[in-house]
């Protein structure tokens, strides 16, 4: 009869040992991970200044949410910063620019991503809840036009073009409306969510705020945009530029004005109106009075260059780096 | 009209033997329709679980390393590891698994003893019920309204752990409920009948037996809250991270978590990388089901 109770006693053991597991591991890990980071450093090009900010022994944590399109920059940050063998911790969300924003303003978090500028709303919500906030340029994305890689009519287009092709206007599209010389086929639509900072981007500089053709797929997921352009000969859709680069053999990139998306193109902004800035939004105060979050935004503008073309981004020009530099430099105490 | 010797359950002349065997043969046919239909039923099932197994086992095991469990993610996914996120999880279910018993066994046995049956009792039952079908991401904004900004827990271990518990509890009530009613009511008055007060007969007679179900219920559910990934998200419990919680009060990720964001990246080598996640995963529910249902059978006892 008193097995149950033997069972109880057995429970609470096993998870004292799984807890003590837990504990112990990490302690080693730890140990071990330092031996693997540093062969990670020296193999690194971001680990030049890993010595800069391991000099200062800073504590803290530092958190950040917001645009899953600058997330791989984030990620890649880091973790050169935390194999650079510092005591920040530094965590990142990725909800997506809006929902990330909504963090901020809630005083949640130290900085937010966002793939487009902050909204005017934003705006004014940060100054109601008394949050002052400083704007840091991260890197350069080209919105990428994508169609399937068996069109050859529209590999390029102009930006009236693409509004002409986006812009609900009651028709069922068909390609022969655009040009009378393209085949007489249903344009198939694909295009990241709604909440998207990609998404906004697009509706504010091609759409010109008017609605998206109603028949397109949205989705969160880039990749399943990218599968459902590759799949239908009639699609066309949009995303970030490192989406396109990984997909470069299977999917064509329209260019636009005729200038085709590259990393040259989109640095010296002649990819225009698509190329756009990836911003991170910092809180004053946690600049000013946390001199971890500062620790790692001075490590952050070192190497955001170099982290955003390893993840398929492209890197500010030397002298906007040096403009985000010194914008910091403000903050330092 | 003749018996059959071959049949000796028949004695009497009461069935018409050839109008029986002339229905048999349509019988037996919709017998075999039905029975083949349903076992393809079961088939679609299986065979779409067998793909899925195929799919994850031939694109991640290639990423399933000593390493992998060693690393924090990268942005190589080479060099990805689900350390932090496996870690977390861990985290997670210590806080889960004896918020939610506790307070799950605790109202099914208030529910199935001490409670008198009268409507406000039946209306907490009905809510029970109906809790258990409430999606996960309602209950993500409840932990975010209460736990992580009226009580100010952030997005830490303690605040997912009892959002999650929240979630789970309705299943947890409902399965120790079922199992303590399974026990008869005569096993109780007996041990009234001796002279045990209530408590007794609850620690001795009732729990004793009623135990390997309320363990099967609690761990499959605990199994769902490793699972689920929609109440993380809402409570903003961030992906990337490179140390581990040393506290219920740190911040940390969970394994659907990371799995999700590895499977959003476009290099397709991070699909691979997801795969090897959702592996470990896989493993770890099915290591919590296969527990669950050795204690049934272990300890199952009929009356």
């Amino acid at each position: 009869m008193k097995s149950w109770k033997h069972y109880l006693g057995l429970t609470v053991v096993s998870s004292a040992l799984l807890l003590g597991a837990c504990g112990s591991d990490a302690e080693e890990d730890a140990a071990t991970d330092e031996a693997t980071e540093e062969q990670a450093a020296e193999s690194d090009t971001a680990s030049e200044s890993a010595d800069q900010s391991s000099e200062a022994a800073v504590e803290g944590e530092v958190s950040g949410d917001g645009s899953s399109t600058v997330a791989p920059i984030m990620e890649a940050l880091v973790e050169e910063y935390s194999a650079s063998g510092t005591d920040v911790q530094v965590t990142v969300g990725v909800s997506g620019t809006g929902g990330g924003m909504e963090k901020f303003i809630a005083g949640e978090t130290d900085f937010s991503n966002a793939s487009r500028e902050i909204k005017d709303e934003e705006k004014q919500k940060l100054e109601e809840a008394g949050v002052d906030y400083t704007e840091f340029l991260l890197a350069y994305d080209g919105l990428t036009v994508v169609v399937n890689s068996e069109n050859d009519w529209a590999t390029e287009l102009t930006v009236d073009d693409l509004k002409k092709i986006w812009v609900e206007d009651g028709t069922t599209k068909k390609w022969s409306d655009i040009n009378p010389e393209w085949p007489e086929e249903e344009i198939v639509f694909y295009s990241p969510g709604t909440d998207s900072g990609t998404y906004d981007y697009f509706n504010e500089v091609i759409l010109e705020e008017e609605d998206m053709v109603q028949n397109a797929t949205l989705s969160e997921d880039d990749n399943v945009l990218v599968q459902g352009v590759q799949g239908d000969k009639n699609a066309i859709g949009f995303f970030g530029y490192s989406y396109y680069v990984a997909n470069k053999d299977t999917i064509t990139a329209v260019a636009i004005d005729g200038v085709e998306p590259t990393n040259e193109t989109i640095e010296s902004g002649e990819y225009s109106p698509l190329s756009r800035p990836l911003y991170t939004y910092v809180s004053n105060e946690s600049l000013q009075n946390d001199p971890a979050t500062y620790d790692f935004f001075e490590f952050a503008l070192d190497n955001a260059g170099a982290m955003a073309e390893v993840v398929g981004y492209v890197s500010l020009p030397q002298e906007v780096t040096d403009e985000q530099k010194a914008k910091l430099e403000e903050f330092k105490n | 009209m003749r018996i059959t010797e071959q049949q000796p359950g028949v004695s009497k002349r009461y069935i018409d033997q050839t109008s029986v065997s002339k229905r048999m043969d349509g019988r037996k046919i919709t017998n075999t329709v039905f029975k083949t239909l349903f076992f393809m039923a079961t088939l679609v099932a299986l065979l779409v679980l067998g793909i899925l197994f195929y799919r994850i086992l031939s694109q991640g095991l290639g990423f399933l390393s000593a390493d992998f469990f060693q690393n924090f993610a990268s942005r190589f996914p080479e060099k990805a590891g689900i350390k932090a996120a496996l870690v977390g999880s861990l985290w997670l279910m210590a806080v889960v698994a004896p918020v939610s018993m506790f307070l799950g066994i605790g109202t099914a046995i208030y529910l199935e003893e001490y409670a008198k049956k009268n409507r406000v009792n039946d209306f907490i039952r009905m809510n029970i019920s109906n809790l258990a079908g409430v999606p996960s991401v309602v209950f993500g904004l409840l932990g975010l309204t209460i736990f992580v900004r009226a009580l100010a827990l952030g997005n830490s271990i303690l605040a997912a752990g009892f959002t999650m518990s929240l979630l789970i509890l309705p299943v947890i009530i409902v399965a120790a409920q079922e199992a303590i009613r399974a026990v008869p009511q005569h096993v109780r008055e007996a041990s009234y009948g001796m002279g045990a007060t209530k408590w007794q007969t609850i620690t001795r007679v009732v729990l004793p037996s009623a135990i390997p179900g309320i363990l099967t219920g609690s761990i499959l559910a605990l199994s769902r809250a490793i699972g689920e990934t929609a109440p993380l998200i809402v409570i903003g419990v961030p992906v990337i991270i490179h140390f581990l919680p040393t506290g219920v009060m740190d911040t940390f990720t969970a394994l659907p978590m990371q799995i999700y964001d590895w499977a959003k990246r476009p290099q397709a080598d991070f699909q691979q990388v997801a795969s090897a996640g959702i592996i470990v995963l896989m493993a770890f529910l099915l290591l919590m089901n296969s527990i669950a249902v050795l204690i049934r059978n272990k300890f199952q006892k009929r009356y």
